[in-house]
Parts: structure tokens; C-alpha cells; sequence
């Protein structure tokens, strides 16, 4: 079941991806006693050159997506395949070829860079380990790598501690960079940062994509920052994918109720989305505007996920079937091509098809009765 | 928002950044070094740290120019210094004079002075060469068990476990005949080196847990950390990463406890010399003189003064400097 598209190559693929944490317990011997399901059979297609997004709110297993095709974490099962080569439990050594071309950007840009190491020591670390001399020496390659990333070149002697968090990050982008990845793995890279910087670093990792033709797996815990920045978009939910498709399709067209659910949470983002196709489409701009969908609750517990579908404790549309058979990730009925989505009772694939309020917490309700009364909208 | 070509422009200008107080271009070892500086506890204790170690290494100077040695009984040879019924100084305060500055033994007549220096250098030559020991290990262990965790982790663990709950006093006096015994023929005289490397062995044995198990909490908690990951993810060896990653960040825990652990060793061979199975006559050292001291102080308390004295100056001022390298590496940790 993998992903179809237009591309022809696919760079990074993953067949049926688990991970399983163990939990350790009992006494006076430890044994396995259950297991967190934090990825769960997971099928992605990265393709050359390719931005794609990984969406889902904490907890989904975005991060252990990541860790796992970077390598940093061995697969429970399932495959990992990189230009067509098997690398799901390739040892380092084996790696080695490999981990120049897979790089990753972390979430955290205080504990993602070591304290002791100067920026040019954090930068050249990479080139040293694979044995890169590039032409001009690494000093001259880490100058302009902090150029390209846009920071001063003199900054080279300095260490992490002088930096402001975007700059730490841009570090850690310039670190990425050092290898000439063909794939780098963000793990929500912006996340941490402050509103008013995230959009520069965002800008920053579109520039790379594009100039240096560089495939960027991004992971984000909402639609927002990934929309201006991912070709493709897939959804994750308590480690499954229930959606992916191309920008359009997630943002205009979804299908699964949690990605209508996932774009209302950021009703600016809907809002923004929709005027930009205004011209076209008024009544989408009204709509977004006004509906919204409240998740009730968190998300269950990865180590005893709900049967069928794991999304029908909040699922408004949820009946008997999505509790007894787990929905496949297809192409449904009037979704494009490689537009899959993993629903037994998909919604209409527009904006307007969420013209209500949809709120599952009564609390909720009740809360916001009181204060700010949430907008409703006949159908 | 900004179009692609603006990007790094605004943030480019100010190294430093919200959180950016300290002076730019210094490296962590620099401010180390200046909050170290401005530590005038730390910066004394330092100076008497290193006066100790001076007078260990120059012993033969000092005795040279001083024009006098720690073996020489010259209470014997020269019957006016000494009590010929009590065997104690003639003179009062210890026999304190222009010639023997801090007096002279009871009994055999040697110089107080010289005996000291000599002393100090047994006593720290076996604290340090113990120190250095045990720190080794305890990184070597410490690192491994939290790096590699699961099952070798567990076995170092319970090995530590074991290993402190040990009464370690009792051990010492128990063990060191035996290990005397294991090499050396009841017969024969034991040789002062044996005796000497016998006792580092057995100060080692017991004395690297504590380092070993404050190590590894740190690495257990370091490799979560993201930087090794990216260490990882771009290809580094375990041994890279130990090397270049954790170490320079357990420097701090490291020279902390080894400062720390220096005069706990140097005590523990004093204590053992006190009772009898360190260091034996006629090498001097330090601890037995205390024993020494023990046995006059109703006829002549001024010959325990100065080895009391200079002990007590020196734990005190190790752990004083123990304390001033932590708070100038790691500003953040409040006692
Ligand atoms: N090393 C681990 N051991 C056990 N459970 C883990 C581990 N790492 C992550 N998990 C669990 O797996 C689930 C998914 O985590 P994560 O991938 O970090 O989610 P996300 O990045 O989407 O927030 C969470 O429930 C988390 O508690
Ligand atoms: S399968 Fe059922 S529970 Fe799951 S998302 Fe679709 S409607 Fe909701
Ligand atoms: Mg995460």
C-alpha cells in the first residue's frame, strides 16, 4: 500500500513501519509487559527533491517516524527502503554510505547543539566523521555554511551559548547542511522557537528545498506552518497515517475527520487558505471563518490504542463498524490521485462540508456558553 | 512574511540575543577561569593547595637546605636535647629551637620538621597516585554502564552496589595484611615500595564507586540529549561520541570529585598508617605521626601540633577548592 504520484522516484519509502517501545515491568525479574504502540504500520513515499509534511498532534509518533528513518531508532518491523536499497536494520557500518545522504534538524535548539563544541567544531563534526575534505578546507566549507544559513562567518570561534534560539536552530540547519544530504528529517524545527522568528527559519528551510533541491520530511504538530512550506501533507494519528495527498487535497479536500478537525484548530491558517483562493471560491472564506471543531479530550493511550479505528473515541461521525474493522488508507471515491485517506465514513471533500460546530466535549460547551459563545452556523 | 533572499537578515546582526550576557568570543573554559578568579575563597585555597604540593615535591630541598633528615635520631646522639628518663625534649613547647624548628621527637630524638615534609610527601604521593586511579576507573565504568546501558549497565550497577555497602574501614585494616601476605613471605622483611603500591591498590579497590555511579546518572541523562543523536545521525562511533561529546561535559563532575576524593585518601591513609597497617618505620608519613602523637601527648602535646595542624588546613582547603571549581563551572547549581 504504498503512495502513488507523479514523481517518478521515490528516494525514501516505508512499508508497513512499527515501532513498538517495550514496557518493562513485573518482580523480582523484568519482563515485557505490554508494549507502546507509538508507530504503528506506517507506509510513506518521499520523493526526490520533495517537501512533505508530517502532521498530528503530540504523542502521534511523528518524532519515532523520524528517528526511525534517520536510523537513530531500530524498527520493530516493517521496511525502510532508500533508493531502493534496504536499510531497515543495516548496522553503522553498513549505514555509513547512507547517513551523509539522510540528515536530520531537531526540535530543540538548546539541547540539539553541545554546550562545549565552538559553532565551527558543531559544523565540521559531520565532514570530519565521513572523511569530507572539501576544496578550501573544512574551515572555509563551515563559513560558508553559516553564509548559506545566514549567519555571520566570523561567528565560527563562538559557542552555542551566545546564541538566540533561531540562531541555535540555523546552527543546527548548518550542521545538516555540512553533508550535502539529498533527504534531512526536520522534527518540528520550529516548534520551540518564537512566533516572530519561526516564520524567517521557515523561509530558510523553503530556500534550501528549492535552491538546493534538497527532499525535507517536515514534522509539525499543526497544518499551519507546514501548509506554505510541504507539496505533500500526511496526517498521523496515534502512530497511523489516516490521510496524505498532496497540498490541496489535506487543505481543501480532506476527507478524515481528524485532518477537518486538525484545520480548524488553526482557523487562521483555514482562513488564510481560503482567501488566498477567493477569487474562485467566497463562500469558502465565509466558511472557514466560522466553523470549528473541537477535539474532546487527549489522545488515547498509545499502549492500549481503541480497536477499529483509533480516532472513534473522538470522532463525531463514529458508529459500530469503526470500532470492530480498521478502515484501509485508500483512495476514496472523488479524491485525486495519491490522495488516500483511512475512514469508513469520510466526509465530503470540501471546506463547507464543516458547516457546523462541531464540538464533542459538553464541558466545552458548557464553558464557553459562559464566556465567548462559540459562532454556530445552520447547515 | 519575508520573501526567501531576506531570510537571516534580522537576526543576523547580534550574536548573543536575549540570553547572550556573557562576553562575546569566550570560550566555557575562559569563564570558567574568570568566576574561578573572582573567587577569593577558591583562589587562597588554590595557593594552599599548592604550597602542600610544593613541600611534597621539594622535601629534598627543603631538608637540604634546612641541614637536617628525617632519619637521623639526633635525640641519641646528642643526650642534651632529650630527657634521658622520660624521653622527652629537654626544652619546653617540644624542644622548639632556632635549630629544630618545630622540636624533636620523644624518644628517638628526630627532627619534627623534616619528618612532616617527608610525611606529607608519603601521605600525597599514595593519595594522588589513589586519586588518579580510582578516577579512571570511575570514568571508564561510570561511562560505560550509563552509555551502554541494559544488561551491562545493571551488572555494573549491582558490582557498585556491592562494592559501597562494604564497611570500608574495616576492610582496609582486614585486607591490608592479606594482601601483604598474598605476595610477600611471612619470612621476609616486606619492602616499603610493596607496602606502598599495596595501599593505593586497596585505597583504588574501594574508592571509585562513588565517581563511577555519579558518571553514569550524567551520561544516562547526556545521550538523551539531542546533540548526540546528531552526533549519531551524521555517523559518529560510540567512541567518538563518548570522547567528543560526553567528556568535555563531564569535566565539571570529574575535577569536582576528584578534588573532592584527594584528601578523603589522604585521611583514609593517614587513619591506616594510625593503626598500624600503612606505611611502617622508618619511611615517614604523615598519619603515623598522629599515632605517634598519640602515645606522648600526656608528656609532649606540641609534637601533635603541627602534623594536626597542617591536616586539618589541608582537608579544609581541598574542600574549599572542591567547592570553588564547582561553582565556577556550573554557576547554575545552587548547594
Ligand atoms: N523511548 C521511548 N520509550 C517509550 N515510549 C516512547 C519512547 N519515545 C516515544 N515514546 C512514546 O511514543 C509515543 C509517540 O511519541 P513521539 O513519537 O515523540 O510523538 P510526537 O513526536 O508525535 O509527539 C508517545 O506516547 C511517547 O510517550
Ligand atoms: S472510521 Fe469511523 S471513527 Fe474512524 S474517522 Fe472514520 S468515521 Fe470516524
Ligand atoms: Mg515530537
Amino acid at each position: 500500500m504504498s503512495i502513488e504520484s507523479g514523481t517518478p522516484e521515490p528516494l525514501l519509502v516505508t512499508e508497513r513501519l512499527t515501532k513498538h517501545f517495550p514496557i518493562m515491568g513485573g518482580f523480582p525479574f523484568k519482563r515485557k509487559v505490554g508494549a507502546v504502540q507509538a508507530v504503528d504500520g506506517v507506509d510513506l513515499t518521499v520523493h526526490a527533491g520533495e517537501s512533505f509534511g508530517l502532521v498530528g498532534e503530540s504523542g502521534c509518533g511523528k518524532s519515532t517516524t523520524g528517528r526511525l528513518l534517520t536510523r537513530l531508532l531500530e524498527p520493530s518491523s516493517g521496511t525502510i527502503t532508500y533508493r531502493g536499497r534496504d536499510i531497515t536494520h543495516a548496522g553503522r557500518r553498513e549505514l555509513a554510505p547512507i547517513r551523509s545522504e539522510i540528515q536530520m534538524i531537531f526540535q530543540d535548539p538548546y539541547s540539539s547543539l553541545n554546550p562545549r563544541q565552538t559553532v565551527g567544531t558543531i559544523i565540521s563534526g559531520p565532514m570530519e566523521i565521513n572523511g569530507i575534505d572539501p576544496p578550501g578546507g573544512r574551515e572555509a566549507r563551515v563559513r560558508e555554511l553559516l553564509e548559506i544559513v545566514g549567519l555571520n562567518p566570523e561567528h565560527y570561534n563562538r559557542f552555542p551559548h551566545e546564541f538566540s534560539g533561531g540562531q541555535r536552530q540555523r546552527i543546527g540547519v548548518a550542521r545538516a547542511l555540512a553533508l550535502e544530504p539529498k533527504l534531512i528529517v526536520a522534527d518540528e524545527p520550529v516548534s520551540a522557537l518564537d512566533v516572530s522568528i519561526q516564520a524567517q527559519v521557515v523561509n530558510l528551510l523553503q530556500k534550501l528545498q528549492r535552491e538546493l533541491g534538497i527532499a525535507f520530511l517536515f514534522i509539525a504538530h499543526d497544518l499551519a506552518v507546514v501548509r506554505h512550506f510541504s507539496q505533500r501533507v500526511a496526517v498521523m494519528y496515534l502512530g497511523k497515517v489516516v490521510e496524505v495527498g498532496d497540498r490541496d487535497s489535506i487543505y481543501r479536500r480532506p476527507r478524515h475527520p481528524y485532518t477537518h478537525a486538525l484545520l480548524s484548530a488553526v482557523p487562521d491558517a483555514t482562513v488564510v487558505m481560503a482567501e488566498e483562493e477567493a477569487e474562485d471560491d467566497l463562500d469558502a472564506v465565509e466558511t472557514a471563518r466560522r466553523t470549528r471543531i473541537r477535539l474532546a479530550g487527549d489522545v488515547p493511550s498509545p499502549i492500549n490504542p481503541p480497536s477499529g479505528c483509533r480516532f472513534r473515541t473522538r470522532c463525531w461521525k463514529a458508529q459500530d463498524k469503526c470500532a470492530r474493522e480498521e478502515p484501509p488508507l485508500v483512495r476514496l471515491d472523488g479524491n485525486r490521485e495519491g490522495h488516500l485517506s483511512a475512514c469508513h465514513f469520510p466526509e465530503d471533500p470540501s471546506l463547507e462540508a464543516r458547516g457546523e460546530d462541531v464540538v464533542l466535549d459538553p464541558a466545552l460547551i458548557a464553558a464557553e456558553s459562559g464566556a465567548e459563545a462559540p459562532p454556530r452556523k445552520e447547515p | 512574511m519575508t520573501s526567501p533572499s531576506q531570510v537571516g537578515v534580522v537576526e543576523k546582526t547580534a550574536p548573543g540575543g536575549p540570553e547572550g550576557k556573557a562576553p562575546a568570543g569566550l570560550a566555557p573554559r575562559q569563564l570558567m577561569w574568570r568566576r574561578f578568579r573572582r573567587d577569593r575563597t577558591g583562589v587562597v585555597s588554590a595557593w594552599v593547595v599548592a604550597f602542600f604540593f610544593a613541600v611534597a615535591v621539594l622535601a629534598p630541598v627543603i631538608s637540604w637546605l634546612y641541614g637536617k633528615d628525617p632519619y637521623t635520631t639526633y635525640g641519641l646522639d646528642r643526650p642534651e636535647l632529650l630527657d634521658p628518663l622520660t624521653g622527652y625534649p629537654m626544652k619546653p613547647n617540644g624542644g622548639i629551637d632556632g635549630e629544630f624548628w618545630f622540636g624533636v621527637e620523644p624518644k628517638l630524638g628526630r627532627d619534627v620538621l623534616t619528618q612532616l615534609v617527608y610525611g606529607i610527601r608519603t601521605s600525597l604521593l599514595i593519595g594522588l597516585a589513589a586519586t588518579v586511579l580510582s578516577t579512571l576507573t570511575g570514568i571508564v565504568i561510570g561511562v560505560v554502564a550509563g552509555y551502554a546501558g541494559g544488561r551491562t549497565d545493571y551488572f555494573l550497577g549491582r558490582l557498585i552496589d556491592l562494592l559501597l555497602s562494604f564497611p570500608q574501614q574495616l576492610f582496609f585494616v582486614a585486607f591490608m595484611p592479606v594482601v601483604t601476605a598474598l605476595f610477600v613471605s611471612p619470612q621476609k622483611e616486606t619492602p616499603t615500595y610493596f607496602r606502598v603500591t599495596a595501599l593505593v591498590m586497596v585505597l583504588w579497590l574501594l574508592g571509585w564507586m562513588q565517581l563511577a555511579r555519579l558518571l553514569r546518572g550524567q551520561v544516562l541523562s547526556l545521550r538523551e540529549r539531542e546533540f548526540v543523536e546528531a552526533a549519531r545521525v551524521t555517523g559518529a562511533s560510540p567512541w567518538r561520541i563518548v570522547r567528543k561529546e560526553l567528556l568535555p561535559n563531564l569535566v565539571t563532575p570529574i575535577l569536582v570529585q576528584s578534588t573532592l576524593m584527594l584528601p578523603t585518601f589522604v585521611t583514609t591513609e593517614a587513619a591506616l598508617s594510625f593503626l598500624g597497617v600503612g606505611v611502617v618505620e622508618p619511611t615517614p608519613d604523615w598519619g603515623r605521626m598522629f599515632a605517634k602523637g598519640a602515645n606522648f601527648y600526656e608528656g609532649d602535646i606540641t609534637y601533635m601540633f603541627f602534623p594536626g595542624i597542617a591536616m586539618v588546613v589541608f582537608v579544609v582547603a581541598f574542600n574549599l577548592l572542591g567547592d570553588s571549581v564547582r561553582d565556577a563551572m556550573d554557576p547554575k547549581t545552587t548547594r
